[in-house]
């Protein structure tokens, strides 16, 4: 498959900071892997989970306030992104992620979920 | 008013001169303390206050949360006390954690919580097992999100798990409005209190307000406090505790009938003032007091508000007083501020500076009247009340000067409100006044009061003379008090008339010394003729025996003869 858009040789590394495995952690996990997935293509993209309780002092040098936040980290500059993940266009513009791919074929399918309230 | 205190309520000293005192203890352990005040209000100080002396003295490990102020800001507040913050944090017994908030950094793409934040502030807390916590300037996190429900929850759990864990908390807000909109109030209402700023005569002074104290009693009055390299340090106009040592010896006031009116003089560290219209004589009293000092070798500080040190060394002399010797010998120090160069708090200051540096035994304030410029009468009172409560805990007797207004007003109905108000704080009130009469000027000095001193209520006469002050007694005449001229004429008068009564005397005498030996002299006489009507008496009776003898030797040679021819015939 020819890369969605012009030449991208770095891969994508994306990390994803929530605490402890909640619903809203794991609609966050689904979402950016569906985004990425559709905006990126398989194999070009890497997603990092780090659970904050299970890794303290993770938060230095991060800032990490909300949960569950994404930062891009490659490629550079970072770019980062809070919430779960459930307004694509938002997680589009947040880490810049490239247009739509036309030659992806399910990318418009993969609906995103929203973290259930209440 | 105050209310009873609750059994068993907790409190964690904030260890700030004044503060402890107020709040009797300080904040309430393990509860959050909420702290209101605009910008510059002094905070974040007080915040690192709290927290630098919890681990310094209290043993108490900290952590500054800080939303609003960078590190490097942080880090300036703990400087400007002199703290060392390195090694504070060094040694674990402070964390300074900074929070960047830039608003609309952070893109919201889908709903969140702050369990982030919560998480990190917890391992902080945690890492070095805090016991007291500052969060600054947190409304700000609301400013950093859109959700302000997931701000709210967050600071809800946040402050519950403090609570949870015992933590005395300190909460740093603007304005309450924010925190109580967003239903915050209930977790932030054991404690809450308010700092301000006025600004009078481009002068700045703090002010502290405990608004509310859950189950304590605390003072509801507004208390000026000071910022400075030392710390904060609030300022309460009445002490609760007032445990300053009372001295029962008596300092001499370098005026011996002065001393006499004061049945020995002032006692030592009791506070004193020397009220009076211009010119008459307190800093010459003052200066009295100050040699009086010196000459027992004891260090006095003399705080000038309205002279320079070389117009008081020339006044002083020409009334006989040479300064120089206990300046030269180190006894005497000279403190010059312009009461309008500085606000109240900083002349408290100066003068705390002052104090701590020369460690006097009797320091005085010529005149404290020229700082109602700088404060309002009120803050001049309670900086009188707080300068008052340093200086005696140090066994520091202090007197101040006050200027009275009130030109040519008898004495004792215009005492201005600046005197009542100031000398109801002191122990001994000395007046000063003068007083017109038939064209000329005579000072007056009274002892108004002098607690636990059995003075005397006589006003009497004040001469400043080329050899100091002196202070004699009027003379009540027939007109009522008479003073200067007055008096000296009465006393000429009576000085004439004891004269004449001398000189009466002195004829009388000598009439009657003359009568004396008069009759001294007909005594000797009448001894004479006596002594010569005896002398003829014993002469007369010698010559009538020699004629009876002469006779009776007749008759016997008649006898002799025997019949005697004269017989015979």
């Amino acid at each position: 498959m020819a890369p969605p858009d012009g030449p991208c040789p770095e891969p994508w590394l994306i990390e994803l900071f929530v605490v402890g495995d909640t619903p809203r952690s794991r609609a966050a996990l689904r979402n950016l892997q569906a985004v990425c997935a559709a905006r990126l293509g398989d194999g070009r993209y890497t997603i990092e989970v780090t659970d904050l309780r299970e890794h303290p002092g993770a938060w230095r040098g991060n800032q990490i306030l909300a949960s569950p936040t994404a930062i891009r980290r490659t490629p550079l500059p970072e770019r980062r992104v809070i919430g779960d993940l459930s307004r694509t266009e938002q997680v589009v513009a947040g880490l810049e992620l490239p247009g739509p791919s036309p030659g992806v074929p399910g990318s418009p399918a993969a609906e995103p979920v929203e973290e259930p309230r209440g | 008013m105050e209310q009873t205190e609750l059994p068993g309520l907790s409190k964690a000293p904030l260890g700030v001169e004044g503060f402890d005192t107020i709040t009797r203890g300080g904040l309430p352990r393990g509860r959050i303390t909420l702290l209101v005040g605009p910008s510059g209000s002094g905070k974040t100080i007080l915040g690192v206050e709290f927290l630098a002396r919890g681990a310094l003295q209290f043993g108490e490990p900290g952590v500054l949360v800080g939303f609003e102020e960078s590190e490097q800001e942080l880090a300036e507040n703990f400087a400007s006390l002199g703290l060392d913050l390195p090694g504070l944090i060094k040694g674990k017994q402070l964390l300074v954690d900074h929070i960047a908030l830039t608003p609309g950094l952070e893109r919201e793409a889908g709903s969140y919580d702050l369990e982030g934040l919560l998480v990190r502030l917890e391992q902080a807390i945690d890492s070095i097992g805090a016991r007291r916590v500052v969060l600054d300037a947190v409304p700000t996190l609301f400013q950093g999100f859109g959700d302000s429900t997931a701000v709210r929850v967050a600071l809800a759990r946040l402050f519950d798990w403090l609570k949870g864990r015992g933590i005395t908390t300190l909460v740093s807000a603007e304005s309450e409005s924010e925190l109580m909109r967003q239903g915050l109030g209930r977790s932030l209402s054991d404690c809450v209190i308010h700092l301000s700023t006025r600004v009078r005569d481009r002068q700045t002074t703090r002010y502290l307000r405990v608004i509310k104290y859950r189950g304590a009693g605390h003072h509801l009055d507004e208390f000026p406090f000071l910022i400075t390299d030392g710390g904060v340090s609030v300022l309460p106009v009445t002490s609760v505790v007032q445990s300053y040592g009372a001295s029962s010896e008596r300092i001499s006031t370098g005026v011996p009938e002065l001393d006499a009116m004061l049945d020995g003089g002032f006692y030592r560290g009791s506070s004193i003032l020397v009220s009076g219209e211009a010119g008459t004589g307190k800093s010459s009293l003052a200066v009295h007091v100050a040699a009086a000092a010196c000459a027992r070798g004891e260090r006095c500080l003399y705080y000038l508000f309205e002279e320079s040190q070389e117009e008081v060394l020339r006044n002083m002399r020409s009334i006989g007083f040479e300064l120089t010797e206990w300046l030269e010998r180190g006894l005497l120090r000279f403190a010059v501020s312009r009461a309008s160069a500085f606000g109240l708090e900083m002349h408290l200051v100066r003068i705390e500076d002052a104090v701590r540096e020369f460690e006097p035994q009797v320091a005085l304030f010529d005149p404290i009247s020229n700082l109602v410029g700088a404060g309002s009468l009120s803050e001049v009172k309670s900086m009188t009340s707080r300068l008052l409560d340093h200086l005696k805990s140090r066994g520091i007797t202090p007197l101040f000067t006050l200027l009275r207004e009130g030109e040519g007003a008898h004495s004792g109905t215009e005492v201005s409100r600046a005197e009542v108000g100031v000398s109801s704080l002191m122990d001994c009130w000395i007046t000063l006044s003068n007083r017109e009469s038939d064209g000329e000027q005579t000072r007056l000095i009274s002892v108004r009061k002098a607690r636990g001193i059995n003075h005397s209520n006589q006003v009497r006469e004040f001469l400043i003379t080329d050899r100091g002050v002196d202070v004699v007694d009027v003379i009540v005449g027939p007109t009522g008090v008479l003073t200067g001229s007055a008096r000296a004429a009465f006393q000429a008068r009576q000085g004439a008339e004891a004269a004449r009564r001398q000189r009466l005397n002195d004829a009388r005498r000598r009439e009657l010394e003359l009568e004396r030996t008069r009759l001294r002299a007909q005594i000797d006489s009448l001894e004479a003729e006596l002594r010569n009507a005896e002398q003829d008496l014993e002469e007369d009776r010698t010559g009538t025996m020699a004629e009876d003898e002469a006779r009776l030797a007749e008759a016997e040679a008649a006898a002799r003869r025997g019949s005697s021819p004269s017989e015979a015939e």
